[in-house]
């Protein structure tokens, strides 16, 4: 093998493979555009000419709620979630980390040990839960779990990079007087802004993509999420309609895709560190 | 407690009072950890430990939501177990999905992670490509996708056509129908990969130095550094990934259109427990599911973690 070849080869298989792994994201891309007639019949990304009454049908929505206020939805519950795990798992991860207590070590392991829980385990007590209260139907079993820190994924996360930090900093705002709360709020939680970050755009993007707690806890079609709306979508028209329907996917991926190109850094640092997964 | 109690009193402990102020300043020293932890505390309670202690009870009852759930002992488990072939495939389809999905997956993570490693320019690029469909997969969106590739007439039936393999639709097929779900999980092997990527680089490069000197070739090189080095990141990404596999849902119900057909080819045990508990209203039944899942869960990574001493090599082990 010469040198030239030597090269390029690994540079051409990693092309090679990365154009057969993007070519559904292609493929969705086009068939959004397509007019309905060529999507079952033909093999060519390209369409012939382009389809934009995709998206304006894909716009109305579903059962007529549009698409804005089901994107709103979406982000009024992701939003919820960010704001609600990135403050309870960094308070959680702050004791566990910085703080002395008797019961440190029985508790960390038993937040550790939730980490292999199945969902499934809880899953029908906490609906009980929620039924009782009558907030099934309502974004509160969707979005309150995550202010009780109830995703030990990211108290363990947070933990680990706590213990991380130079302990200089809180030891010598603690002798300036500091409280444990304001060397956590002053110096701790800035400094940990990295994994903070990473806690923030994984919760977002996990419960955007989030399907299961949203059919069980969601009904009414005003409530709905795009995603929800989504599988709505498919059951109502067949795959004449496919256009749309891959319009409105488009639409409802477009967030994650923004996320990533913009915090892409972010997010892959923080899954080789810290062994996050997608 | 009788060690606490014969033990004669402490003479070097000093007088009573200032271990009394001791005692109090720890005390003191304590409350902060308690309010920094009060959120974890109650959910860790309302919605951990309380639901895992109902959810036990309510797998020994008959219970619809409705009505006050119905004791009936060992029934929900001997029904599950000796009398409900539907259980059974679902159990079946999710340990086939486990055994292929997951050694393709990482098996493809390393190769590409290897591949990476050597590229000097634009690997940053890559890694970041690789990686986007492990965000991406597991929405809605990408399933839906995923059924129109493999559904009869799709792109997927269409290229094996033209190179002679007629395989027809996957997802109206109960013999492929399950292997579309499996491949839309390789497809998501960027997040592994990029472990896999973190692990490689901390390979320090003397070891392959040294390895070159004495005479060994690529291959030896694979199998004598990067394996071993790299093989508690291997056991790292095998238990997350099992664990995960073992949990499987969006996917499966998209392509089998919620209720995992065809012929139950994609009935996937979650898929199977929600049918259960949400759609038959058998609550007490889907309970029972969810702790023979803790149950298997439990059981297999046990079993990883104990075959992992003999496979797994951690370089500081001689310092222990």
């Amino acid at each position: 093998m010469n040198t030239l070849t030597k090269r390029w080869l690994p540079h051409t298989v990693a092309l090679v493979c990365l154009l057969l792994l993007l070519y559904p994201l292609g493929w969705l891309a086009a068939t959004s555009l397509k007019p309905a007639t060529e999507v079952a019949t033909s093999l060519k990304l390209w369409p012939s000419h382009f389809e934009w009454s995709n998206y304006t049908t894909a716009l109305d929505g579903v059962s007529g709620v549009p698409v804005g206020r089901l994107l709103g939805n979406s982000l009024l519950i992701a939003g919820g979630a960010v704001l609600g795990n990135v403050l309870s798992c960094s308070l959680a991860a702050y004791a566990f980390a910085r703080l002395r207590f008797r019961m440190r070590k029985p508790m960390f392991g038993f937040m550790v040990a939730t980490l292999m829980l199945p969902h499934h385990v809880v899953l029908i007590p906490q609906y009980i839960i929620f039924n009782r209260l009558g907030l099934v139907d309502t974004y509160w079993p969707l979005i309150l779990p995550k202010f009780l820190a109830t995703e030990a994924f990211f108290v363990f996360l947070v933990v680990q990079f706590m213990r991380g930090l130079p302990r200089e900093l809180e030891e010598s705002a603690r002798i300036d007087g500091c409280g444990a709360f304001r060397t956590y709020w002053a110096i701790t939680l800035p400094l940990s802004r990295p994994a903070l970050i990473t806690t923030a755009i994984f919760t977002f993007i996990w419960t955007w993509n989030d399907f299961f707690t949203q059919m069980i806890y969601l009904f009414a079609p005003e409530k709905f999420t795009i995603t929800l709306a989504l599988r709505s979508f498919v059951d109502q028209s067949s795959t004449s309609a496919y256009g749309p329907m891959f319009a409105m996917s488009v639409i409802s991926v477009l967030p994650i895709v923004l996320f990533f190109a913009v915090f892409q850094r972010y997010l892959v640092q923080g899954m080789a560190t810290s062994g996050l997964k997608g | 407690m009788s060690v606490l109690t014969t033990r004669p009193p402490d003479r070097t402990a000093g007088p009573p009072a200032p271990r009394k102020g001791r005692a109090r300043r720890r005390r003191e020293q304590q409350w902060p950890a308690y309010v920094f932890l009060s959120p974890w505390m109650i959910g860790a309670v309302a919605l951990t430990l309380v639901p895992m202690a109902v959810s036990l009870y309510l797998s020994f009852t008959d219970y619809n939501l409705f009505d006050p759930p119905h004791w009936v002992g060992l029934r929900n488990y001997t029904e599950m177990l000796t009398e409900d072939p539907r259980y059974w495939r679902s159990v079946g389809t999710t340990l086939l999905y486990v055994v292929v999905a997951v050694p393709l997956k990482l098996g493809l993570a390393l190769g590409v992670a290897m591949l990476l490693r050597n590229l000097g320019r634009g690997r940053a690029f890559y890694r970041s490509a690789f990686y986007a469909p492990s965000l991406l997969g597991a929405s809605m969106s990408i399933a839906l996708v995923w059924r129109a590739l493999f559904n009869d007439g799709g792109t997927v039936a269409r290229v094996l056509d033209a190179v002679g393999i007629h395989t027809g639709g996957w997802v109206g097929n109960p013999d492929y129908a399950v292997f579309a779900v499996v491949l839309l999980t390789v497809w998501q092997f960027g997040a592994p990969m990029v472990i896999f990527l973190a692990g490689l680089q901390q390979i320090s490069p003397d070891l392959y130095e040294a390895a070159a000197l004495d005479g060994a070739g690529r291959w030896r090189q694979f199998l004598s550094v990067t394996v071993p080095m790299l093989s508690p990141v291997v056991f790292f990404n095998l238990v997350l990934e099992t664990i995960q596999s073992f949990q499987v849902f969006t996917p499966a119900f998209a392509i089998s259109g919620g209720d995992g057909g065809p012929a139950d080819s994609t009935l996937f045990y979650t898929l199977y427990l929600y049918e259960r508990g949400f759609t038959a209203s058998h609550m007490g039944y889907a309970a029972a599911m969810a702790w023979m899942l803790l149950l298997a869960i439990g059981a297999v990574t046990l079993i990883l973690f104990r075959t992992s001493r003999s496979w797994v090599f951690y370089a500081d082990e001689e310092d222990r």
